[in-house]
């Protein structure tokens, strides 16, 4: 067990749990932030994707050791009042089925869209590959991650 | 206590105390999946939520305080097929308030609620009429009051975003205003109900109330509930479903951090037992590292069932005559009579759910009470079980419902919270039990695979004259429940080719039990149509190419008694573009089906690389479910349906070694992503026909249409899901 120092959503935490515990567990059952879902637990999933900093892991098999000194972002992060541009698609898209795996898929489509501004749909496959969706929404994650880029686009034109 | 679950006895107690105005109504008792849909009929009744007398189904829906808010009771689990809009919206068109205007609020297991269970594509058909009812006889009440105090006719009054208005004087009244009144007059019987062309909500898209939460991971689930003072519990399982526990050895368990405890336990499976070894810690990690270092040994005296030998005992089963389940006409005679005569025998595979959200439920087990927060499909099933276990009366225990992580049948199952109610009992503190995703997939009971057999006899001018469909399956109700024979093919296991979807003069179909004990079963989304409709529909299209014609015209001219089903085929083929030429190397393939009283079918277009590597390059699925409540959401459902066709028919199957599933995870049982996902259409036949069910009946016609394209493309028959490796690329 170590005390550790954390940076979530802009925030600073201290934890004392095993060093070797995944992020995932820290965040959901020591943070008590609950948007980070538990798949797999072996990186198959997706579910439990969060960003550090601001790349896309899967934090069940990250070790808390390997956050410290970073920026950790869950799906709590991203806006404040639910209205990122991703999540906004999503509802326009109405993606969510279950949901129990959207903010995996939020969290790699908001990472995929701070790198690509008009992504393809091969960038898509690429990006979203690693979240699975059992509900079988994906026609409509593509769809609202090609709704986000134009809003994004859009906005930005219009600046 | 943690936020969650104060937040939620807060609204609870807060929504319910002061409640000025409720609505309830008692609904029948539950029929059978398919024929027609209940009669909806109901008796209203009004008072306190508190004072509501006791009995069966007898239940408040509708509560209005005197400051205007409007609260809506979700009485059915939501696991994504969106029960937590679609009976609140139908609640709503009549009362005529909007969803903006509406607190939803998700119901615990009662049976004050009626009949609470999803599943059987079940909600929105057999609920369509009583949940109407139950806003317009709110929505009477208060116009009548309203018209009292202006001293007119209630024919007078309009009803509209939560108001009355005075058609005279154009003078409006709130609902808040008139409760107190409303609610002294008695509640009308037989209320009118809207005719569709008045309806503001039911069949225009309404976004759905989760659709925000879950986008921010604001949504609960099950797996997100927590209490003070709870522990956490792992549970080693058997090696396989027969073992039992010879002996435990915990000595390195209890030296990792966090770890309290280790103990014997069982999983309560209706009629099964099996045993199992937890680890009690503070943390779930802290838990995996225990069960981690936990060595059982564990002893077995049965024999232990491989994929092999469940296949060998399937195929022996089906060659034996079975049970006759429905019959017209006299097959045997002119199938012998038949000038053109095919046989086909097709094979299934087990599956598995493997719903998002791991199994878990948290369970506080007191002394005279008990309290559960579970992702379940039926709240009063597990209330039901739960107190039988703890010899209690089910009003001692409470089943808060959450989101589900998805359900797709597995979820009907207690036995994941029984898991917790043991535990508890026994350590007497709540106690959160996790299953890992291994768990999930190895222990779960799963779809049953089958083997079947069909006949078909054409005649000289290409007619099916003559039809037998055997199914060779497991039977889940045997599975499960003590006292079942599970041989007389009257568990479902039959559907729904036990009916008969085309015009065909002597069609029979037999059932053969075959049993595969101790591995446990259960229903899965769409449940025997998944894999009957594969065989049947791949069937239809072997006969079609026989009798030497297209698979539509085929099935059309079989298409005379029921037009709704004629209309249905003609809308899919036109929507498919049917008639129109495809590219050299690529084929087209059909399947439909009437499930869940709703007929679903698919058109898969393929081409082949020239590697011989099958390509699905657009699949175009109509449905016909009649009013489509939400038209999206019927269409979101469908896609669903789609993907999870797909993943059973492309990827690998769930199998069995030494007893025990073989897949754990989802790198050996992989599921379609992403990039694998095909272009997809779904067209909703609009029509005014009262709903019919829409969560499953687009999943059994996925895998024959795309079998069928194959067949058509290579000149090689599918009879066998999933499809053989290295097919498809
Ligand atoms: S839970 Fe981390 S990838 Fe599945
Ligand atoms: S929405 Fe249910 S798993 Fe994706």
């Amino acid at each position: 067990m170590s005390l550790i120092k954390l940076s979530v959503n802009g925030k600073s935490y201290q934890v004392e749990v095993a060093e070797d515990m995944p992020l995932l567990w820290v965040i959901r059952d020591f943070l008590g932030m609950n948007g980070t879902k538990f798949g797999c637990g072996i990186g198959q999933c997706g579910a439990c994707t969060i960003h550090l900093d601001g790349q896309p892991i899967r934090s069940c098999s990250t070790p808390v050791l390997a956050a410290i000194g970073k920026k950790i972002t869950t799906i709590e992060g991203i806006s404040e009042k639910g209205d990122h541009p991703v999540q906004q698609a999503w509802i326009a898209e109405q993606v969510p089925q279950c949901g129990y795996c959207q903010s995996g898929q939020i969290m790699s489509a908001v990472a995929l869209l701070n790198e690509k501004e008009a992504p393809s749909d091969a960038d898509i496959d690429a990006a979203m590959v690693g979240n699975i969706c059992r509900c079988g929404t994906y026609k409509r994650v593509r769809a609202a991650i090609h709704r986000a880029a134009a809003d994004k686009r859009e906005m930005l034109s219009k600046r | 206590m943690t936020s969650n679950i104060d937040r939620r006895a807060f609204l609870r107690q807060a929504g319910l105390a002061g409640t000025a105005l409720v609505i309830g109504f008692y609904l029948p008792g539950c029929k059978k999946q398919d024929g027609p849909e209940p009669e909806g009929s109901i008796t209203l009744f009004k008072g306190n939520v508190d004072d509501v007398p006791e009995g069966t189904g007898i239940n408040p829906f509708v509560i209005i305080d005197d400051q205007g808010n409007i609260t809506l009771m979700a009485h059915r689990p939501d696991m994504g097929q969106g029960t937590y809009q679609s009976m609140p919206l139908l609640i709503a068109e009549e009362l005529d308030v909007t969803l903006d205007q509406v607190t939803i609020k998700q119901a615990p297991g009662d049976k004050k609620y009626g009949d609470q269970g999803v599943g059987g594509s079940a909600s929105v058909r057999t609920m369509w009429e009583p949940m109407r009812k139950v806003g317009a006889a709110a929505r009477e009440m208060l116009a009548l009051a309203a018209a009292t105090r202006w001293g007119i006719d209630r024919a007078d009054c309009d009803t509209e975003n939560g108001m009355v208005i005075n058609r005279k004087t154009d003078e409006r009244l709130a609902y808040a205003d008139l409760v107190a009144a409303a609610a002294q007059l008695p509640i009308p019987e037989n209320p009118p109900l809207k005719s569709p062309d008045k309806f503001r909500l039911i069949g225009k898209s309404v976004a759905r109330p989760d659709v925000p939460l879950k986008v921010r991971g604001a949504a609960n689930y099950g797996l997100d509930m927590k209490k003070e003072g709870m522990v956490y519990a792992l549970i080693e399982r058997a090696p396989s479903f027969s073992s039992k526990v010879k002996a435990i050895d915990d000595s390195a368990v209890l030296a990792i951090p966090g770890v309290q405890k280790v103990l014997k336990t069982e999983r309560i499976l209706f009629k099964k037992r099996m045993e199992g070894v937890a680890v009690i810690a503070d943390s779930y990690w802290a838990a995996l590292q225990g069960r981690r270092a936990l060595k059982v040994t564990w002893e077995n005296d049965e024999v232990l069932l491989d994929t092999a030998a469940i296949y060998d005992k399937l195929r022996a089963a089906a060659q034996k005559e079975g049970v006759e389940v429905s019959s017209e006409g006299a097959f045997a005679r002119a199938y012998a009579a038949a000038p053109v005569r095919l046989e086909a025998e097709y094979e299934t595979p087990f599956a598995a759910h493997a719903a998002m959200e791991p199994q878990n439920a948290l369970v506080e087990v007191r002394a005279d009470s008990c309290e559960i927060w579970a992702p379940t499909q039926f709240p009063q099933w597990a209330q039901q079980e739960v107190a039988k276990t703890l010899g209690f009366q089910p009003e001692q225990v409470t089943v808060h419902v959450a989101f589900l992580g998805g359900g797709f049948g597995r979820r009907a199952l207690p036995d994941f919270i029984l898991e917790g109610v043991v535990l508890s009992k026994e350590l007497g503190v709540p106690v959160k039990v996790v299953w890992t995703r291994e768990d999930d997939m190895t222990q779960s009971p799963f779809r049953p695979g089958s083997v079947n057999r069909l006949q078909g006899g054409i005649s000289s001018d290409g007619q099916l004259v003559a039809l037998q469909h055997k199914v060779t399956t497991p039977s889940i109700s045997y599975s499960l429940f003590p006292g079942m024979s599970g041989s007389n093919g009257e568990g479902g296991e039959m559907e729904p080719v036990n009916e008969h979807l085309y015009d065909i003069p002597n069609y029979q179909s037999r059932y053969v039990f075959a049993d595969v004990d101790p591995i446990p079963l259960v229903w899965w989304r769409s449940v025997y149509s998944s894999t009957n409709v594969f065989a049947h529909e791949c069937f239809i299209d072997e006969l079609a190419e026989a009798a030497g014609k297209d698979p539509v015209a085929f099935r059309m001219a079989m298409l005379q008694t029921n037009q709704r089903n004629r209309k249905f085929l003609q809308f899919l083929a036109e929507k498919a573009n049917w008639e129109k030429p495809l590219p050299e190397n690529w084929a087209r393939g059909i399947a439909m089906t009437h499930c869940f009283n709703t007929t679903a079918g698919h058109v898969v277009e393929i081409s082949r690389n020239s590697a011989g590597k099958i390509r699905i390059e657009r699949i175009i699925t109509a449905v016909d479910c009649g009013i489509a409540v939400n038209p999206d959401n019927v269409k979101a459902q469908c896609e669903g349906c789609v993907v999870m066709g797909l993943s059973a028919a492309l990827k690998p199957a769930i199998t069995f070694t030494n007893g025990a599933a073989t897949e754990n995870n989802f790198h050996t049982y992989p599921i379609l992503r992403i990039n694998e996902m095909p272009q997809l259409e779904v067209h909703v036949v609009p029509n005014e026909e009262a709903p019919t069910g829409s969560g499953e009946p687009a999943l059994p016609p996925l895998a024959p249409a795309l079998a069928n394209a194959i067949s058509r493309l290579t000149g090689k028959r599918i009879r066998k899901l999933p499809l053989e490796d290295g097919l498809m690329g």
